[in-house]
């Protein structure tokens, strides 16, 4: 098993819909976020490339958030996701300072939260709250080690990248493009 | 490493995959309940489901509102059976959890009054509000008439205030969303094709094969199902056409951008339409078995070249055939859309009426791909006494628009200010729902209306700006806290979808249902309000259609079978438009027997001189006009709008990223707040652009106060379509400032 | 080439956006008084199983007062900076052996008891006064076995101080440049050059604290020597930001070329490095020189260095 996330940026409008459902969702505090919306503009009028895009914690393979958590509060749970248990963490930042993806924040509540796959949901058999809302169903979300999943099928057949290769880390989330 | 114990239960409970057993796993450690709840709180939450469709914009997407065991509303998830939303909202709607949280909510009735020469509101309980607003109703009734008391709505409170109104004799009645927003193009659309577009509009976006979007702004403009189904047409490779001077999002999504030159939209369609008749590339079929004055527009097209166009519009001959040979390729499958918000610049109802006849040209009406046949189930009405006669209404007041289909927001305001030749003068206002301080152009006339008046009301859910004019102001609980009217809409099939309240109203907030009962009954309008709780009717209304209450409580919305006939003209049918002629009408008669161009012609519109810009905004995806910006989930996301800015005119201008400016209008209107620069491609060199419903100037908004600019503010002249009577809000012009104006003057 | 890059969603995460500020000055002073603890125990070990204790009294005896103040300042700097500090026990729950803050909290866990009982074995030679006042000795007993025991045990004590101190003094480079994420961190040099700008402060410190000439002229010696290393220790640094990738570059431009250039330039190198380097080296050449100028412009230097390090590292990132 290993949960990868695809976001398609040709259909993405950046509407922000996936943020605000996390929020609600995942009781995050109003003020931050686990998910987020970037855009990228490209050439001069009127010959422009515009590329909008849901981002967040990558769950990467080779996280070094994990590797520089002095508790263990970051740790990898099946499927390959990223977790922080909330009372073993101390709140030493290390692990948002070696994050090239600026994916966690400082919970006012002192720990440190992220993007969880929604691993709540996923027991369920749920889809990720910000994949099941997306208005442009731009989102998918599955299993890599099938080769028949909806996602190993996209990587597959289209043209994808993933954020900042070159920091090492091993992203688990795919953009189409 | 030293697994640790906490790890270890972790890992069991996981193992167990049960929500209880994770708990109770926890519990046995006893551990603290403070943590425990941090843990698990995401998954042992009991979530009850409530039934309501979505109030944040008009599409009215079923949803359900989650509570948890505390009774808050925690979250709002689209139905799945909703053929608005298919169980997707979009930013707004699952923001909607703001619209009741936001603790800036208006939370008693408030009555104006003067203490020390200042005046001011005081808090006052229904009863004393709901009697003052009764015994002004009843004076002016007495000496004006009801029909002297108008009444200006949006929404879902409005249709409970209406029955109010025709009950007491008024049909003084207008929103915004007609002359400020859809009118020209119901009235285009109709005068073409006979019938309105309509909301949800009927386009078979999923099936088309090219979607053509002049100015309509998808992916911004989130009407939910659209944009899920152009995000469908993108998978299915449909060509999409995007007719836009600002490289909207749309626009990045399409195969075709035609950055055109603004208010020139009608010389392209002109165009398009000589290219598609000069090389035969329309319907021929279609044309001829459904539609008339083909001939008479022939010979009017035949000189408007794509070479004349590109004179006009800028855009290239070659992309003008390039782009409708696509159409003519996918035709009967495309779409030229007809736009929504289509008030622009005063000759509106005729490109909505070359927008049609193009659809016409090609065939899409009644073609799957194109439009469908659109269907909705007509909700009985409960019974109630005839409502009397009122001597005049909207209808006269719009008497010089010959085709004005509903009241004008506009003529209204006109006949509120006095004036010598006044045939209807309106003495009192009830506000419900619309925000027109930040909603209709010419504040200035707006306020000298309200000050006109000799009694006012607003019903409203927040201190949105207009509140603070009215002499009572009542606060409407919101939608999460109340039953509405049955939601019935046209669609592929149709469908009822109910509003039912996911928790009681908070602060001392009561629905629009009650208002109108409550005012109804103290002027002893008891027959029209024979129920102690609207829940009745509903549930009156929902057995008349097969169905109860306990039933939509569980399902929230019902899809019924299609019965008017299929959705799209079969092979050769015969079809009757709703037209004079029963055709599709390319030259309309009836626009000829009022004087007007009966084929669409280009009229020339003014143009930013000399260090004027002009002014251009449009929606940001996750806020709904005005109304969102404060709201406590939605305002992070965007809290303040920017003044998008050409490289090029921030070149000459020297304006930096995020550089604060000030606006002056060509009127010398100034700005009340300042903006933040954005120096983007994505904008014309001639334009700026904004986010439309920021700027509130009301401090007892916190979040939105003083963010961004109002671009309302900023629209003081318009240019009033004839046919109808829409306001055309795109041709002003603005200067940049970069000093503050008001550095010497109180704001 | 990018034209424009921006949050669509208003992002305004607090001490995230715009740039971090995750770690604030606490870090910079945690680091600070790690390395010069660091550096006064390797120099008192080390002099201590050299045997020269009674030529260098300083560095053995009397300086070894600052190490376990500095320590438990540092954790409590640590401590406070910490956003979830009611936990902090939980760094004792487990070891992790690729964090840099694991083994940190390890070592000091180790070192700063250690650093106590060193400081404490000398506490009646070299505080007779204090002690006469205080009278500890007198009223608990069981401190004389302690005091035999670790008198006893010096020995052993510097032998574990040793290796220990030059992990606490590369650790505190370490912690940084572990972190991938942030480029201006991100390089092999920052454990050495912490570890010798630690040591540098240390034996700065000593000099500050001794009353001989003799010990004052070995640690200037000393310190101009790791000067000197440091100084090609930074050469090498930025020569690296200037053949890394372009986060690098840019990374650099803080320190040569921006908001951090004057703190950098002039007061790490100039005033902290090459200054002081200068007047211990005409204090060797026999010039008279106060040595506290230059001692105290090192301790200085490494400080701010610290600061830079944090705070200027933290703007540094991959996207955006
Ligand atoms: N400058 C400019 N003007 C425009 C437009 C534009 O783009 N630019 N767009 C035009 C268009 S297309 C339209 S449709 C109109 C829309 O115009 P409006 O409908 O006036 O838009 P809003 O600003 O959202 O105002 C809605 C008001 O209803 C209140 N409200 C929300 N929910 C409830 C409720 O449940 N009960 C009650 N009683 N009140 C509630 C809100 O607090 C707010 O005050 O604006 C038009 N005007
Ligand atoms: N998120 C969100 N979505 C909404 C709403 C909302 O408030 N928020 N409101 C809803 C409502 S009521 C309405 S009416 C719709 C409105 O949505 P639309 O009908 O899509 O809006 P318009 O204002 O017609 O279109 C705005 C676009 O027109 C472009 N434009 C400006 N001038 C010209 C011109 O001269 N020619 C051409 N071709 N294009 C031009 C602008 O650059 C902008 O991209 O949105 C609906 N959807
Ligand atoms: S919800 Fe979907 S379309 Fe909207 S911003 Fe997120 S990923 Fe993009
Ligand atoms: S994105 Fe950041 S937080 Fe998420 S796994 Fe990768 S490094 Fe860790
Ligand atoms: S902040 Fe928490 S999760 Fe992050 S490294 Fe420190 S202890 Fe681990
Ligand atoms: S997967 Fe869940 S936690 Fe992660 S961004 Fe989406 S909604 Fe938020
Ligand atoms: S489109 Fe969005 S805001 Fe409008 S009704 Fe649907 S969910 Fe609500
Ligand atoms: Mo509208």
């Amino acid at each position: 098993m290993r949960y990868a996330m695809v976001i398609d940026t040709l259909k993405c409008v950046g509407c922000s819909d996936c943020v605000v459902a996390c929020q609600t969702e995942n009781d995050v505090p109003i003020g931050y976020c686990r998910d987020w919306i970037t855009e990228t503009v490209d050439g001069t009028y009127p010959n422009i490339l515009l590329e909008l895009k849901s981002e967040r914690c990558n769950h990467c393979a080779n996280a070094p958030c994990v590797r520089c958590c002095p508790t263990g509060a970051s740790h990898i749970v099946e499927g390959g996701i990223v977790l922080v248990t909330a009372e073993e963490c101390i709140g030493c930042g290390a692990c948002i300072e070696s994050c090239p993806y600026d994916a966690r924040y400082q919970h006012p509540d002192g720990y440190v939260d992220k993007c969880t796959f929604c691993h709540h949901r996923l027991q369920k058999g749920q889809l990720p709250a910000c994949v099941s809302v997306c208005p442009t169903k731009c989102m998918y979300f599955g299993d890599l080690d099938n080769p028949n999943s909806e996602v190993s099928l996209l990587l597959k057949n289209r043209k994808h990248k993933t954020l900042a290769p070159e920091a090492g880390t091993d992203p688990h989330v795919f953009y189409l493009i | 490493m030293i697994a640790s114990r906490r790890k270890f239960i972790k890992i069991s409970a996981l193992g167990l995959g049960g929500i209880l057993a994770s708990t109770s796993a926890l519990n046995i450690f006893g551990k603290n309940s403070y943590l425990n709840e941090k843990v698990v709180k995401n998954i042992s939450k009991n979530f009850k489901k409530t039934a309501t469709y979505c109030e944040v914009c008009f599409w009215k997407c079923a949803a359900w509102a989650y509570t948890n065991e505390k009774n808050e509303i925690k979250k709002i998830i689209g139905n799945d059976d909703d053929t608005h939303c298919n169980g997707r909202l979009c930013p707004r709607g699952t923001g909607g959890v703001g619209m009741y949280h936001d603790e800036d909510r208006l939370k008693t009735p408030l009555i104006r009054t003067t203490i020390n020469g200042e005046e001011t509101y005081r808090e006052a309980s229904w009863d004393e509000a709901l009697d003052l607003i009764a015994s002004k109703f009843k004076t002016i009734k007495e000496t004006h008439g009801a029909e002297a008391i108008a009444l200006l709505k949006h929404g879902s409170p409005g249709s409970h205030l209406e029955h109010l109104f025709k009950a007491f004799g008024s049909d003084t009645i207008a929103e915004p969303a007609y002359a400020q927003c859809r009118g020209p193009r119901e009235t285009g659309f109709g005068l073409t094709f006979g019938s309105w577009v309509g909301s949800p509009e009927p386009t078979d976006i999923r099936d088309t094969k090219c979607l053509v979007l002049i100015g309509s702004h998808i992916g911004e403009n989130m009407h939910n199902s659209q944009v899920q189904e152009m995000s469908d047409a993108i998978d299915n490779g449909a060509t999409i056409i995007t007719v836009d001077p600002r490289f909207s999002t749309a626009a990045s999504k399409s195969t075709h951008w035609l950055p055109i030159k603004p208010a020139t939209d009608i010389a392209l369609l002109l165009s398009w339409m000589h290219v598609l008749i000069e090389e035969e590339l329309y319907n021929k079929k279609y044309v001829e078995k459904y539609a008339m004055g083909f001939d008479e527009l022939k010979a009017h097209v035949k000189q408007f070249t794509p070479e004349w166009a590109y004179g006009i519009t800028t855009i290239k001959p070659a992309e003008i055939r390039k782009a409708a040979r696509a159409m003519a390729n996918a035709a009967p499958a495309t779409i030229i859309h007809p736009g929504r918000h289509v008030t622009w610049y005063g000759d509106d109802t005729q490109r909505s009426r070359a927008i049609a006849i193009l659809n016409g040209l090609l065939g899409s009406w009644g073609n799957r791909g194109g439009f469908y046949f659109k269907e909705k189930i007509k909700v009985p009405t409960y019974p109630h006494p005839a409502y009397p006669e009122p001597k005049w209404g909207w209808h006269n007041l719009g008497e010089q628009y010959p085709f004005a289909e509903m009241g004008i927001t506009s003529e209204i305001i006109k006949a509120t200010i006095p004036s010598d030749d006044q045939k209807h003068p309106i003495k009192a206002w009830v506000v419900a729902g619309t925000n027109l301080i930040n909603t209709l152009p010419e504040r200035e006339k707006t306020i000298e209306a309200i000050n006109a008046v000799d009694f006012m009301v607003v019903i409203d859910t927040m201190p949105m700006e207009i509140t603070g004019y009215a002499d009572v102001v009542l606060p409407e609980c919101t939608y999460l806290e109340r039953y509405d009217g049955i939601r019935s809409a046209t669609n592929r099939t149709p469908s009822i979808a109910v509003r039912t309240p996911a928790v009681k109203p908070k602060y001392d907030s009561k629905p629009a249902w009650w208002i109108s009962k409550e005012i109804g009954q103290r002027l002893g309008l008891e027959a029209y309000f024979n129920y102690n709780d609207f829940e009745e009717v509903i549930e009156w209304q929902l057995n008349k259609l097969g169905t109860s209450l306990d039933e939509m409580k569980k399902i929230g919305v019902k899809n019924f079978e299609r019965t008017s006939g299929p959705l799209f003209l079969e092979e050769d049918q015969e079809y009757e438009f709703a037209t004079p002629s029963g055709k599709i009408e390319f030259y309309s008669q009836q626009l000829a027997n009022q004087g007007f161009d009966p084929i669409p012609v280009y009229t020339h519109h003014p143009e930013p001189s000399q260090g004027f810009y002009r002014l251009n905004y449009g929606r940001s995806p996750m806020h709904t006009f005005s109304r969102t910006i404060n709201n406590p989930n939605l305002s992070p996301l965007k809290d303040e709008n920017t003044l998008w800015v050409n490289p090029k005119v921030a070149r000459i201008l020297d304006l930096k990223k995020n550089q604060e400016v000030w606006l002056k209008n060509q009127d010398n209107i100034l700005s009340t707040f300042s903006i933040k620069v954005r120096v983007t491609e994505r904008v014309r060199w001639d334009s700026v652009y904004m986010y439309h419903g920021f700027g509130h100037n009301n401090e007892k908004l916190t979040r939105a106060f003083g963010k961004g600019i109002s671009d309302t503010e900023l629209i003081s002249k318009v240019v009033v379509d004839p046919i109808m009577g829409g306001t055309g809000l795109r041709g002003n012009f603005v200067s940049i400032l970069t000093e503050n104006p008001h550095k010497n003057t109180e704001i | 080439m990018i034209q424009e890059e921006l949050f669509t969603s208003g992002r305004n995460i607090p001490n995230i956006d715009p740039s971090l500020e995750i770690w604030h000055w606490p870090i910079a002073v945690y680091l600070f008084l790690g390395g010069l603890a660091a550096g006064i125990l390797f120099f008192g070990a080390l002099i201590y199983i050299l045997g020269k204790e009674d030529t260098y009294p300083t560095a053995v005896k009397s300086a070894s007062i600052i190490p376990p103040i500095a320590l438990s300042l540092g954790l409590l700097a640590l401590v406070y900076d910490l956003t979830h500090p009611l936990y902090t026990w939980q760094l004792y729950t487990t070891f992790r052996i690729e964090s840099p803050m694991s083994w940190g909290a390890w070592v000091l866990l180790i070192t700063t008891p250690l650093s106590f009982l060193w400081t404490f074995s000398y506490y009646r030679e070299v505080y007779p006064k204090l002690e006469a006042k205080l009278k500890v000795f007198n009223r608990f007993n069981f401190l004389k076995t302690v005091e035999k025991f670790t008198i006893k045990n010096r020995k052993n004590i510097a032998y574990a101080l040793i290796p220990l101190a030059l992990i606490l003094g590369v650790y505190t480079g370490i912690l940084l440049s572990a972190f991938n994420a942030r480029p201006l961190w991100n390089n092999a040099i920052l454990g050495p050059l912490f570890l010798v700008s630690g040591l540098s402060t240390g034996a700065a410190a000593i000099i500050l604290l001794s009353k001989t000439k003799a010990e004052k002229h070995l640690f200037g010696k000393i310190d101009l020597g790791l000067i000197i290393v440091e100084l090609a220790l930074i050469t090498h640094m930025i020569m690296g930001y200037f053949s890394g990738s372009q986060v690098q570059l840019e990374a650099m431009q803080l320190l040569v070329n921006g908001d951090f250039t004057l703190m950098f330039f002039g007061f790490v190198v100039l005033l902290g490095l090459i200054i002081p380097g200068f007047l211990e080296l005409l204090e060797l050449l026999g010039f008279k020189v106060p040595v506290v100028v230059p001692a105290l412009l090192v301790i200085l230097g490494g400080l701010i260095f610290r600061f830079v390090m944090i705070e200027a590292g933290q703007l540094t990132r991959f996207l955006y």
